[in-house]
């Protein structure tokens, strides 16, 4: 294949029979630059009997699919070498990955075995000249870093969340191609054990990505309820201020804030939560903030992204009716 | 005919009173021997010097024990009862004198005077003093007394105190009914006492005379012989322990003398100083420690009544029989004790044998912290402290990010010399809420035409709470930092804002080598409004109270400085029931303002402190002169639904409301 | 057991970061740096593992910033070995060059399990110890929350997914893991003790190999992201916050 041609593959990310969300987000950045230029979108699917997964790639052209036992359960080493067979043979332009736990792992090794450039953290990806021009947020996003990678092929992990999900969305019935494995399978020298389920007893809220926050606002135990099922309809958790604790009202692990737990969610909705410094310490650094309060003078709008002055409880409702609606559509 | 009396009338055999007191003398030298040798295994400690003031200590606090009069009841019932003892034992004395030495000590007006009448009354003060403590003992049982736990033998001894002191008032009356002594009336409580007696047959009296004697002897040698395996030791030990009293402030924490050592803190009761051990020894269980205390009063495990006597069984046991497995960091003394304690001082303050509790608690937390063993969040503000120098993790550059904003600038006192130094210190600098007092305060002193400067980033924390936290390393290494930077600047004299920096730029930063005058900046305000350089236009009339901060009042005697400026702004100032030396930790100092709460913390002694407020009458502001307590006090009055009744407000804020009419009327 | 631990210094965030006159790099004057958070876990990690398997811990960095007084924290901590590496260009190296860097000094450095921090705040044309992986051609795992000694030659580790999932594997040694976190936060070492540290044990310094490395990544410009102001304030009913809300999350793929 000629280098002329932009190629584009897609690491497909899944755990325990699901693609992972932010793989569609890549398959929609991928078919917007493989279309540009005319090239192909190839989606990598690498696992065992996880063809029936293919259907769901349809924004790719084909589904490059691996199926093998010895791939069965993730491991970097195992996946690299099944990627670096693939990539040998198909030389593409770019190889984008999620910037998630497979994503960084595989991209490193896959770049330096190759010898290929890699940019890591990618916001923002284009093609200029036919030179890929890549993003990177560097430094908890206090920075960020526009590079050029020259070469053959150019590997990518991009920050999840940064491209919208639906363009990597489509009923199209991509061609699915199954290579042989190839050999490289036996010095693989890494092997899962077995899985390991997040604990049952609560929540580790420093790792929920979704954080619905509840303040003072919310005046009564009572009332935890609703906030506690927009959480759950946003697939995060609840966690609040300190009062909330101070009241019994949750227990101390979901207390945010200088005294409780420093949270980076990526949404992290603060219902009436005037945002005193001992609790935007904890918060500060979450992706995007939301804050809902009646006093449109709280400290937490000088933080938040987005601010609406409004009673959280006439808000409550509407807002979950509205997710759970556009949730249906998609 | 000269009054006087026989020394050992109808005892004859009197003589064979030694042979009887020579075990009970064995067992209590043996005792004494013991408690000493417990003590002496501690690490030396040099506690001679300054002995005439020592001495004077004692006298005030061992014999006319103005601290433990601080209290009415306990007062007079101490004092009743250790005079009352005192004197019968004196009187006793002088029998022998005359006995053995000839000195006429039961003849003429001596006699009559004092060893009749006054030694009497003490032996009736002393009736009257076992009296009050069985009664509080029973009736008023005090919570100081019973927890966390009670002497045990306190029946025992009270008991003694009554055998010995009735059976002593027994023999005079027996011998005043049987001698029919005409200067009787003069030993009133003897003579009172002989009248039950009266009609019995002189034979009779003579022969239970003689039983009594003997069993008044016998009871008193008990006594004698109890006395070192009780809690009387403290007789003993407690003017010991005054007179080997700390002499330096108490805002100036032991422990530099051998840095390696001290930084590892103690963590066997052996490696504490031997007077440390006496403290143990000299502790009455009075409990006035702990009725203070913040950490006890919040819920928390610590009583630093508890604590000592814990430390003292320790001490007890690992030298008697060894104690087991136990450590005594860990074990004997709980993690969690050791890191309640808000280093405020009240014990200290309150201690009527001036036991130091709170070095004991900072040896054990640098023993801590030398394993690496602190809470996390306390973990995160040492590291920021070494790493940026102050313990908000927050740039250096930023620390006089509060002078942005200000209508003139402030000068940089590295640069060009300045009347005073303000030392803003981290909250003052930091927190956003203290940066707008910060501001009032340079406003306020830029008024008063103030020649200041500050340090901008050249300033670090001044380390009086890492100290207290139990980092001896990092509180060097601020205090080499800050004396380095403070060195290179001319100026007169230290302005603080925060008292805990304060107290350890005044009390502490000397012995290296800092001898700097260092004033709060209450006090400059006091003295601006003095001599006249600040004027309050406009009179204050609301009613408010005042927060004393321990670091300011306890630990430094500032108390009056602030109520001057309020009564001087025309506020009209009500006192909280618990103020000056009794003031309440806000719950911020010893670096607890670093941790999360302490278990079994029932009510925030921040929270605890504005419901005191708020229920004064008509008190809606509550006045405090330290950037922490601004933080604290704020966000309980929230806590405690007190938010729009009761206003946190500093000093200084105040100052400038009273004084901007003047120049608003001028511009 | 021999561990070699590798520290990376980056740009300590509590400064605010400026951009030289290039415009392709941080201007260094301005520069604090710190040991990167997990290269602090992947040391802690290494401490636990020398506590309760007995290994030989060495720590190596390159000449950058305050280098040294990570390596000295880290000998207080318990690391028996600090070995610096010098003629570092000032403005630092790139990712790839600092594994291929390591790459060089670890054939001299005798060594079982490479641990280092999965990835560093300035990362940008590679995360170091995946990169280090696939130049030694060992077996490696990333962002791991644990690692335990199983066996002869094998180590256990936990790697961890989103949501909370986490897969336990073998990976035979030698090997090179990049460590998320420790199953314990850091060790604190209080102050007396690095200053100790400082006066009795001593950092080997070595110059750096020459290393010819084509990343194949040029730096364009640096920027900084505009400065979030204050929140954008939504209008409206609760009905049309409501949609508003969602369609943010929906644009930020927050919705699934």
């Amino acid at each position: 294949m000629s280098a002329a041609r932009l190629d584009v593959w897609i690491f497909v990310e899944h755990l325990r029979g699901v693609v992972a969300g932010h793989t569609y987000e890549l398959l929609g950045k991928g078919r917007e630059i493989a279309g540009t230029l005319g090239g192909h979108l190839t989606a990598v699917l690498i696992g065992n009997q996880v063809q029936t997964l293919a259907p769901t790639l349809g924004a790719a052209d084909s589904v490059l699919c691996v199926e093998d036992e010895r791939v069965a359960e993730f491991t970097p080493t195992g996946y690299a070498a099944v990627l670096r067979a693939l990539v040998e043979q198909g030389a593409p332009r770019l190889i984008l990955f999620g910037a998630t736990s497979m994503g960084i792992d595989l991209a490193s090794l896959l770049a330096s075995t190759l010898g290929f450039p890699l940019i890591v953290n990618c916001k923002e990806i284009a093609i200029e000249d036919g030179q890929v021009i890549a993003t990177s947020q560097m430094c908890g996003g206090k920075l960020l870093c526009e590079a050029e990678a020259s070469g053959e092929s150019v590997v990518l992990t991009v920050v999840p969340g940064v491209f919208p999900t639906q363009k990597g969305i489509s009923d199209h019935a991509p061609t699915v191609e199954s290579p042989s494995l190839p050999a490289l399978l036996e010095d693989v020298r890494v092997r899962v054990t077995r899985l390991i389920e997040p604990e049952p007893g609560d929540i580790d809220i420093t790792k929920v990505p979704i954080l619905v926050a509840v303040g003072r606002g919310i005046q009564r135990k009572e009332n935890l309820p609703v906030a506690e099922d927009l959480a759950r309809l946003l697939g995060g958790t609840i966690c609040s201020s300190r009062p909330v604790v101070d009241q019994g009202w949750l227990p101390v692990s979901r207390q945010v804030g200088k005294s409780g737990m420093t949270v980076k969610p990526k949404l992290y909705l603060a219902l009436g939560i005037s945002g005193a410094p001992e609790h935007l310490e904890g918060m500060k650094e979450a992706e995007l903030i939301i804050a809902v309060n009646l006093d449109p003078k709280a400290p937490i709008f000088d933080i938040a992204d987005y601010g609406a002055v409004v009673d959280l409880f006439e808000l409550l409702p509407p807002l979950a009716a509205e997710a759970e609606k556009r949730r249906a559509v998609r | 005919m000269i009054p006087s009396r026989e020394a050992y009338w109808n005892i004859p055999s009197h003589l064979w009173l030694y042979v009887l007191f020579l075990p009970f003398l064995l067992a209590f030298v043996w005792g004494c021997t013991a408690t000493v040798r417990r003590w002496l295994r501690g690490r030396p400690e040099p506690r001679w010097d300054h002995p005439w003031t020592r001495l004077g200590g004692v006298a005030a606090q061992a014999v006319a024990q103005l601290r433990i009069l601080r209290e009415t009841y306990a007062g007079i019932l101490h004092v009743s009862l250790s005079w009352g003892f005192g004197i019968l034992f004196v009187a006793t004395c002088m029998v022998m004198l005359q006995e053995y030495l000839g000195i006429h000590t039961l003849r003429g007006p001596f006699y009559l005077y004092f060893m009749s009448l006054v030694v009497d009354f003490f032996g009736i003060l002393a009736v009257v003093g076992t009296g009050m403590a069985l009664f509080r003992r029973w009736v008023l049982r005090p919570a100081r007394l019973t927890e966390p736990r009670q002497f045990s033998g306190f029946v025992t001894l009270l008991a003694l105190f009554f055998v010995v002191l009735l059976s002593g008032f027994v023999v005079e009356g027996l011998r005043i009914a049987a001698t029919r002594d005409p200067w009787g009336p003069w030993s009133p409580g003897g003579w009172l006492t002989g009248l039950i007696f009266r009609g019995m047959a002189p034979a009779r009296l003579e022969a239970l005379h003689r039983v009594v004697w003997w069993g008044h002897a016998a009871a008193a040698f008990a006594f004698i012989a109890y006395f070192p395996f009780s809690g009387v030791l403290h007789v003993l030990t407690a003017p010991l322990n005054i007179f080997f009293r700390s002499l330096a402030p108490m805002g100036v924490l032991p422990g530099t003398g051998n840095p390696e050592a001290q930084a590892a803190g103690v963590s066997t009761i052996d490696r504490f100083t031997w007077k440390h051990l006496l403290d143990l020894e000299a502790c009455t269980e009075c409990g006035r420690c702990q009725a203070d205390c913040p950490a006890w009063l919040s819920g928390t495990p610590l009583s630093p009544k508890g604590l000592i006597l814990d430390l003292r069984d320790h001490l007890r046991a690992v030298r008697d029989h060894g104690n087991g497995d136990r450590a005594m960091v860990g074990d004997v003394i709980t993690r969690d004790i050791i890191w309640s304690c808000f280093t405020c001082g009240a014990c200290q303050e309150m201690c009527p044998v001036f036991v130091e509790q709170i070095p004991k608690i900072v040896q054990m937390r640098r023993f801590l912290v030398s394993q690496g063993d602190l809470d996390p969040i306390l973990q995160d503000a040492l590291t920021a402290m070494s790493r940026y120098g102050n313990s908000f993790g927050q740039s250096p550059k930023m620390r006089a990010r509060w002078t942005q904003g200000l209508p003139f600038s402030v000068k940089d006192i590295r640069r060009e010399p300045a009347q005073y130094l303000w030392f803003v210190g981290d909250y003052a600098s930091y927190d956003p809420a203290a940066r707008e007092v910060t501001r009032a305060v340079a406003r306020v002193l830029h008024r008063a035409g103030v020649d200041f400067g500050i340090l901008y980033d050249g300033e670090a924390n001044g380390g009086n709470d890492a100290r207290r936290a139990g980092e001896e390393g990092l509180y060097e290494m601020l205090v080499e930092k800050n004396l380095a930077a403070l060195r290179k600047c001319q100026f007169e004299a230290i302005i603080t804002t925060d008292p805990h920096t304060y107290n350890t730029l005044k009390n502490e930063y000397p012995g290296f080598g800092g001898t700097w005058q260092v004033i709060h900046y209450t006090e400059l305000l006091d003295r601006l409004i003095q001599s006249g350089q600040l004027k309050p236009a406009r009179s204050f009339g609301a009613r408010v109270t005042y927060h004393d901060p321990c670091y300011l009042g306890r630990y430094n005697g500032v108390f009056e400085a602030p109520r001057r400026v309020l009564r001087a702004l025309g506020a009209d100032l009500v006192e909280m029931p618990r103020n000056r030396r009794h003031s309440y930790c806000c719950g911020a100092g010893g670096g607890r303002i670093w941790m999360k709460e302490a278990t079994g913390l029932k009510e925030r002694p921040a929270e605890s402190r504005v419901r005191e407020a708020a229920a004064l009458d008509a008190v809606k502001t509550l006045i405090v002169a330290c950037p922490k307590e601004i933080a604290m006090f704020r966000d309980a009055a929230k806590t405690a639904g007190l938010e729009g009744k009761l206003a946190v407000r500093d000093l200084a804020e105040l100052v400038e409301e009273a004084t901007v009419v003047e120049v608003s009327g001028h511009a | 057991m021999n561990i070699a631990v590798l520290l990376n210094m980056v740009p300590d965030l509590v400064e605010e970061l400026e951009i030289d006159a290039s415009g392709v790099a941080l201007d260094t004057q301005w520069l604090r740096y710190v040991l990167s958070e997990s290269d602090d876990h992947a040391l802690e990690q290494a401490l636990l593992l020398k506590d309760r398997r007995g290994a030989r811990v060495i720590v190596l960095a390159l000449d950058r910033g305050d280098a040294d007084e990570a390596m000295y924290a880290a000998l207080a901590r318990g690391a028996d070995e600090a070995i610096k590496l010098s003629g570092i260009p000032e403005q630092g190296l790139g990712k790839r060059a600092t594994a291929t860097l390591f790459k060089e000094v670890l054939r001299e450095v005798p060594t079982d399990l490479v641990l280092s921090g999965v990835q560093a705040i300035d990362d940008m044309d590679g995360h170091v110890p995946g990169l280090l992986a696939g130049l030694l051609s060992l077996p490696y795992v990333g962002v791991t929350r644990s690692v335990d000694v199983a066996g002869e030659g094998k180590v256990v580790v936990h790697k961890e997914y989103p949501g909370g999932l986490v897969a336990e594997m073998e990976v035979d040694l030698p090997a090179v893991i990049g460590v998320l976190s420790a199953p314990q936060p850091p060790r604190y070492v209080p102050v007396a003790r690095i200053r100790e540290t400082k006066k009795t044990r001593a950092i080997a310094e070595r110059q750096a190999p020459p290393v010819d490395v084509q990343a194949g990544v040029l730096v364009r410009r640096l920027l900084k992201p505009e400065p979030a102001e204050r929140a954008e304030m939504l209008n409206g009913s609760p009905e049309d916050l409501a949609r508003q809300i969602v369609t943010i999350l929906e644009d930020r793929g927050l919705l699934r």
